[in-house]
């Protein structure tokens, strides 16, 4: 099975090691990863500041070098809903265009719910010692219906005890440019976040995008806690925590 | 009301610095409508549920795609059972048809349930001015009409004031002894607008529905004041807007069962009370002038365009219970009628895009509002509509733009942007120093002032490393 890796541009420069545990359970599902080497942005910066022409421009990229991609699948809930949900809204007017929008959107999934629903049966042979809770992002979970998939597959993590916390639903104030336009605002959600991440007693939070990671684990270190540990879903599954 | 909107982060700063306010707000978000109206769906059965909000979205789309129509045949339906159905254009023009009715009949006193257009017109200023006394009858309302202060959530004005804060208002404009049982303070304010009740004038309730078929206004509340509102005064004046019309009792009742359970988690409210015309000859009671004042006031402007999905709001307030800003900084910091996500769309789109540039944006997108409507209105969607009408028309600050578009330019040339962004990986690497955090980040003050931003691990990216990595076999 051809496999598509968008590793996102917040992965490609902040976390490669994230992109490098997708690829390595997608290879282990037995897929041939395809890794487009001119791969950058979705184009979510300019789409949700209102600016449609950088976004139209960066998805018309994305398009073309995913276009002969089987499945494409991205370890972001967020990105992976900017090119399902929002693509075909972003050539609203050009009908060709938003066709083939459609077409990469509807092959197009977020990591786990790749691995629970496309790919056979998936090993995880990883192992992880302690509880983990884990954090629901918000366009993974209301744009693309992940919920359950992350957790099926943390179940079978060696070790991994998943406790849930209060409110795992709840944003947790990233919002891409809204966490500097609307900093104190941003920061007092993640505290709330915080809060309720301490509260589960989880010695590690876990999730789906690297955003919403930034944003906790820099709210958890300013707040003072220097041991829960901010895991992508993706470094768990591969034993690379 | 004056409109504020503009000042939406100094406000929401305000806010987040009130301690009082934040303990008055976690009390209402750990106890309050979510959890309510969470139970109710529960017990109603989540997909029986959201059948049923398709159904309130088809009903709401049916009504607004002959918009003109089921007003028109509102108003003969009205007429027929004689009722005086009268249109305004402005929320001037609403105050000027009150004002005129008020004269018309001699009007001194004027008793009110809650309505938020009368808050949107300032219907109260404008009946001080000619010298008739309005009194709220809500108790939120009538709490805030003492504080002289404006609603901060659609169905509950007044939850940013504590039981204290209320004991020490009813003290100081009541003159009576100092009370913290609620039950003992609610009797007083009753005491109080009972006489009001009885010497009133003129009835002024809004409408959540106007019936088509059958010419009646509907009102969903729960203290009981509506009913008396409408009925007990010689006049009677609903005062809603021109969407809020729906084509027939079949349809209240499915946008009923909505509305309720959406709001308050209640499978239905205290009171219903619909009035179809005044009292006729085998009546009673119940006023014997009746009138409806349907307001426009910028809402057909939004038929047939983007917005148009905004008009199937039922004013049920779950977007703004389930809205973690909202949650976060209160309902005043949004400066005008409506808050929270529906506030957001319909500020701008009723005063002006330019007189509210921060709404639209001060939201994450998160999408925990849309997936609350129970007339499915994708908030997130329309507000990022609005951001783009402000991108189109200018609106937004000129360093914003470039930066979005220098970003969005580098990303479309590979070569620079790996080099762009290794330089960048590697700097924030270094600025993250021994712990890896970075405490000033420059150019994102904003994140920095209430949290660490995490630097990269390796300080080379993916597509580097990638291109790097050592081939199998």
């Amino acid at each position: 099975m051809r496999v598509g890796l968008f590793v996102t541009c917040l992965v490609d420069l902040m976390r490669p090691s994230i992109g490098f545990a997708a690829l390595k359970l997608l290879e282990d599902a037995g897929c041939e990863v395809v890794v487009p080497a001119t791969q950058t942005c979705c184009g979510q910066p300019g789409w949700n500041s209102g600016d449609r022409r950088s976004a139209r421009e960066l998805a018309e990229k994305l398009i073309a070098e995913f276009e002969d991609c089987p499945h494409v699948v991205v370890p972001s809930g967020s990105c992976a809903g900017m090119l399902r949900v929002h693509f075909p809204e972003v050539f609203a007017g050009e009908p060709g265009m938003r066709a083939r929008a459609e077409r990469l959107g509807a092959r197009t999934y977020e990591l786990t719910e790749f691995l629970t629903k496309v790919a056979h049966r998936p090993k995880v042979s990883a192992s992880f010692e302690g509880t983990a809770t884990y954090h629901d992002s918000c366009s993974g979970l209301r744009e693309l219906g992940v919920k359950a998939g992350p957790r099926q597959l943390l179940a079978r993590v060696s070790g991994l005890k998943l406790v849930e916390m209060q409110e795992c639903e709840t944003c947790c104030g990233f919002g891409g440019t809204f966490s500097i336009k609307y900093g104190e605002i941003s920061a007092e959600m993640a505290e709330r976040k915080c809060a309720h991440i301490a509260a589960s007693g989880a010695q590690a939070v876990v999730l789906g995008d690297l955003g919403c990671m930034l944003n906790i684990e820099g709210r958890l270190r300013r707040r003072g806690d220097t041991k829960t540990r901010v895991l992508h879903v993706a470094e768990v599954l591969a034993g690379e925590s | 009301m004056r409109a504020q909107s503009m000042h939406f982060k100094p406000r929401a700063a305000a806010a987040l610095g009130n301690p009082t306010l934040q303990s008055n707000l976690e009390k209402f978000n750990s106890t309050g409508f979510t959890a309510l109206r969470a139970k109710a769906v529960a017990e109603f059965g989540p997909e029986l549920f959201e059948k049923l909000r398709g159904e309130g979205a088809a009903i709401r789309d049916r009504a607004l795609a002959n918009l003109d129509a089921w007003i028109e045949r509102f108003e003969s339906e009205a007429a027929r059972r004689g009722a005086t159905v009268l249109f305004a254009e402005t929320r001037d023009e609403a105050c000027e048809l009150l004002l005129d009715i008020g004269r018309r009949h001699g009007v001194k006193k004027v008793i009110k349930s809650k309505s938020m257009l009368s808050e949107e017109a300032g219907v109260n200023e404008a009946l001080e001015a000619a010298g008739v006394t309005p009194v709220e009858t809500d108790l939120g309302e009538y709490i805030l009409q003492l504080a002289g202060e404006p609603p901060s959530h659609i169905i509950a004005p007044a939850l940013h004031k504590n039981k204290g804060e209320v004991a020490d208002l009813f003290e100081s404009r009541h003159g009576t002894p100092r009370k913290t049982d609620i039950p003992l303070m609610t009797r007083e304010a009753r005491d109080v607008l009972r006489g009001h009740f009885l010497s009133a004038d003129l009835g002024l309730s809004g409408g959540n529905f106007l019936i088509a078929e059958s010419g009646s206004g509907v009102i969903v509340t729960n203290e009981g004041n509506g009913r008396m509102v409408t009925t007990l005064p010689r006049v009677h004046v609903c005062l809603t807007g021109i969407e809020k019309v729906i084509p027939t009792l079949e349809d209240f009742s499915t946008l009923l069962r909505l509305l309720t359970r959406s709001a308050t988690g209640q499978p239905i409210s205290n009171y219903v009370s619909m009035f179809t015309g005044p009292r006729g000859a085998p009546d009673r009671d119940g006023p014997e002038n009746m009138y409806f004042i349907l307001v426009d006031a910028g809402r057909t402007s939004l038929v047939g365009g983007k917005m148009q999905e905004m008009l199937r709001c039922i004013r049920c307030g779950a977007c703004m219970n389930h809205c973690p800003v909202y949650r976060a900084v209160g309902g005043h910091s949004y400066g005008w009628v409506y808050p929270g996500p529906m506030g957001s769309v319909l500020t701008p789109s009723y005063i002006g895009l330019e007189n509210a540039l921060d709404l639209p944006h001060a939201a994450t997108l998160c999408g925990a509002c849309s997936v609350a409507c129970p007339v499915k209105i994708p908030l997130p969607e329309l507000l990022r509509e609005l951001r783009e009408q402000q991108v189109d028309r200018g609106l937004r600050p000129g360093r914003e733009i470039a930066a979005i578009r220098l970003w969005s330019w580098t990303a479309q040339h590979p070569r620079l942007y790996a080099l762009a962004t290794a330089v960048v990986a590697r700097c924030l690497r270094l600025l993250g120093g021994r712990r890896g955090l970075i405490r000033r980040l420059p150019f994102g003050s904003g994140w920095t002032q209430g949290r660490f931003f995490p630097a990269p691990k390796s300080g080379r990216t993916f597509r580097a490393l990638y291109a790097a990595r050592p081939r199998k076999r």
